[in-house]
């Protein structure tokens, strides 16, 4: 069973990802693509798993407004570490849309980005298969703090500090 | 200058300790070199010609002698004992060791200094006026607005995986001496009728492939809204710039393809979303942040002097000593406070890249900062180096020490002042060489009245088209260009960096480096030949246009 991080813990990842064209659908915890969820997302009502959907970095998060109250799981695909559009898609599920469920990053996502990642409001992380995940973990605490604002801090330091 | 706090340093050390770890995980093949090329990019190492390349922030150019000390040292012990301040007011190492660069960041922690952003496509290091704080025609101070987006830009959690580098300038003055139009955003600031400070931002200024000119999407952004606005701005770019081909990548050609109108109105979207979500205004700027980190950029406490009585004391040793004159009349300049005068050092002395030091001049121009001004100096984007606050009555000993250490070359605004990148010798993108061209140029014209007869002349050279030395906006531009593997260079007039800025048109063919300096020196005679009184090169350019100069230099020889 492959392994992510998931809020700060290594924990077992029993999730399918599939990939467009959607030609069946396994058992258990799926993620769908985007288009595939926007055309087909009411025939999942009965699903005995847990649906969520995932976005390529080109997709705007604004496309899953309305769907998010109904869906336990958002993640961003990185196609390149490098692409940092999800960065931004996951600050505006939680602070726009006020987003509580899990936004996970999936695809080229590096340990040195987890501090980075977490603060823009991701809360689990799937890294690459041979990565030490206990190991890299300790990415996420980089930093103590930060400067600005973020979904994780809607105070910048200064007004923190002295008000 | 700005000190840090507790925080400050905790985030500049946990910096050094992450870059640490990274370089560890690197050289034990842990990290892959495609993984490690943002890593190191975002602390500044570039992997160069002949070793790599540390680049050092210096905040809004400004400096302690402390600080210059310490880069004196690290020099010294990690590098060949020379350093090269670049065009956007940072410091460069030539050589140092890959596996030795977090020991220099150490280093560089313990005097509040770091190489955080300085390369790779995130948000660099802001950039503004040299003769902040003391000049005549400023606004406002901008380095106070500086130090702030400093501290908003540091470690941004959303922003550090941009289509492409990202450079901010402010300019807090009538005349623009920061280059800010040519800059991703360039910020001005700017008083309203009630005579409160705000910000004019224009966005979509560069260099580079495609030059561009910033335009205008804010007339009055209200101060406390800044960091919002410039979430407001970076997310957009973050979203919707082109990351499919990195020469399509700045901000400027996002502006170009949307139109600046369309820019505007999705920031202003973007925007008004931001401050919606923030109902108690949390996130804002407060007064009591802005008194604070102004309090940092005080005026030196200044004498009462008679303006009258020190000049007269200065014309009276400047008629003694021919060359003392000629320093204080291209390498001094009057303050808003009298009595007090803001000297530039030259690092264009000929025979030396232009920009570059070595280890005992940084110590002297440290020693200089403690001696007459209050232990401060400032980088500037033509690559020399500004110690205000000088008495004019100790300018005399102050030139006679600085010229001792090579660092009174009085040429300062002339064509022997050349802005001039790395190049070729040192460069992996150059497509040809050109601190040779800057050392024939500056051998060509050693006579120094020739030098002043030409008055004011910016001479930009760059080894290739991602334009580091500027030669889009040199009076003279002079852009090195590969053919077939030999090294050209194609001649440019007209370019501007002042508040009406304009970009220079090519001249005509590209020249062998054999050609150049005979060349520029044909554009010097049609200009002195066709020059009005009192009208400087690009005066004269503008009046009577390219053709002249182009006849001259490709005539065929008699």
């Amino acid at each position: 069973m492959q392994k992510m991080l998931s809020h700060g813990t290594v924990v077992e990842n029993d999730w399918t990802v599939l990939q467009m064209p959607v030609e069946s659908v396994p058992q258990g915890n799926i993620l769908l693509p985007l288009k595939y969820w926007l055309e087909n997302g009411a025939e999942f009502d009965q699903q005995p798993g847990l649906v969520g959907v995932w976005l390529d970095s080109d997709e705007e998060v604004e496309a899953l407004a309305d769907d998010l109250p109904q869906l336990p799981v958002v993640a961003l695909n990185f196609p390149k570490f490098a692409d940092g559009r999800g960065f931004s898609s996951a600050r505006l599920l939680r602070d726009r849309f006020d987003y509580r469920g899990e936004i996970r990053a999936i695809g080229n996502v590096i340990q040195d980005q987890l501090f980075m990642l977490q603060r823009c409001g991701f809360s689990q992380f799937c890294l690459a298969d041979d990565v030490d995940l206990e190991a890299a973990a300790k990415s996420l605490n980089d930093f103590s703090d930060g400067y600005q604002t973020a979904a994780d801090q809607a105070q910048p330091l200064f007004k923190r500090l002295r008000g | 200058m700005y000190i840090y706090d507790q925080y400050d340093q905790k985030l500049v050390d946990e910096r050094v300790e992450q870059y640490r770890d990274q370089t560890k995980r690197y050289l034990d093949g842990k990290i892959s070199e495609e993984e490690f090329l943002p890593l190191r990019l975002q602390n500044g190492l570039y992997v160069q010609r002949l070793a790599p390349m540390l680049r050092i922030a210096v905040p809004y150019g400004l400096m302690s002698s402390n600080q210059v000390r310490k880069i004196a040292a690290i020099a010294r012990k990690f590098d060949k004992g020379y350093v090269h301040f670049t065009t956007r007011q940072n410091i460069q190492l030539n050589w140092p060791r890959l596996e030795e660069v977090p020991d220099i960041l150490a280093e560089l922690a313990s005097v509040q200094m770091h190489a955080i952003q300085t390369s790779g496509n995130c948000i660099r290091n802001t950039t503004t006026d040299q003769f902040a704080g003391v000049a005549a025609d400023e606004i406002e101070d901008p380095r106070p607005w500086c130090e702030i987006i400093r501290q908003w830009s540091t470690i941004h959690p959303e922003f550090a995986f941009l289509p492409r580098k990202f450079k901010i300038a402010v300019c807090g003055s009538e005349e623009d001496r920061a280059a800010f139009l040519l800059h991703d955003i360039g910020i001005q600031l700017v008083k309203n009728k009630a005579g409160e400070t705000g910000f004019h931002v224009f966005v979509g200024g560069g260099l580079g492939r495609t030059p561009v000119i910033a335009s205008s999407i804010k007339q009055f952004l209200p101060k406390q809204h800044l960091l919002t606005y410039l979430d407001a701005v970076l997310r957009v770019y973050n979203r919707y710039g082109n990351r499919n081909n990195k020469y399509k990548a700045r901000i400027k050609i996002l502006v170009k393809a949307w139109t600046p109108a369309v820019f505007a109105e999705r920031v202003e979207t973007e925007w008004a979303q931001i401050l919606a979500r923030d109902v108690d205004g949390v996130a804002q700027l407060t007064e009591h942040e802005i008194e604070r980190v102004k309090t940092f950029f005080p005026l030196p406490e200044y004498q009462a002097v008679n303006e009258t009585v020190a000049n007269a004391a200065l014309q009276a040793q400047a008629a003694d000593s021919l060359a003392f004159a000629r320093w204080l009349e291209r390498n001094v300049r009057d303050q808003k406070q009298p009595g007090y005068s803001a000297v530039t050092l030259s690092l264009k002395p000929a025979g030396v890249a232009p920009g570059d030091v070595t280890d005992g001049q940084l110590e002297s121009i440290a020693n200089l900062a403690d001696q007459f001004s209050n232990g401060e100096l400032r980088t500037t984007h033509n690559q020399n180096i500004v110690i205000a606050d000088v008495p004019k009555s100790q300018l005399f000993e102050f030139w006679q020490l600085a010229k001792a250490d090579g660092l009174a070359t009085p040429t300062i605004g002339t064509i022997n002042d050349m802005i001039c990148c790395p190049g070729g010798d040192y460069c992996s993108l150059a497509n040809a060489k050109s601190i040779p061209v800057a050392e024939a140029i500056q051998r060509r014209f050693e006579d120094l009245d020739y030098v002043y007869d030409l008055g004011d002349l910016e001479l930009n050279i760059s080894g290739c088209m991602n334009a580091c030395g500027h030669h889009h906006i040199g009076h003279i531009g002079i852009l090195g260009v590969d053919k077939k593997g030999q090294e050209w260079y194609q001649i440019q007039l007209g370019g501007s960096a002042n508040k009406n800025a304009a970009l220079a048109k090519v001249l005509g063919p590209s020249l062998s480096r054999d050609e150049v300096v005979d060349g520029i020196e044909k554009l010097l005679h049609v200009y002195v030949e066709n020059r009005l009184e009192g009208e400087a090169f690009l005066g004269t350019y503008q009046r009577i246009g390219m053709d002249k100069f182009k006849e001259r230099v490709y005539a065929k020889d008699a």
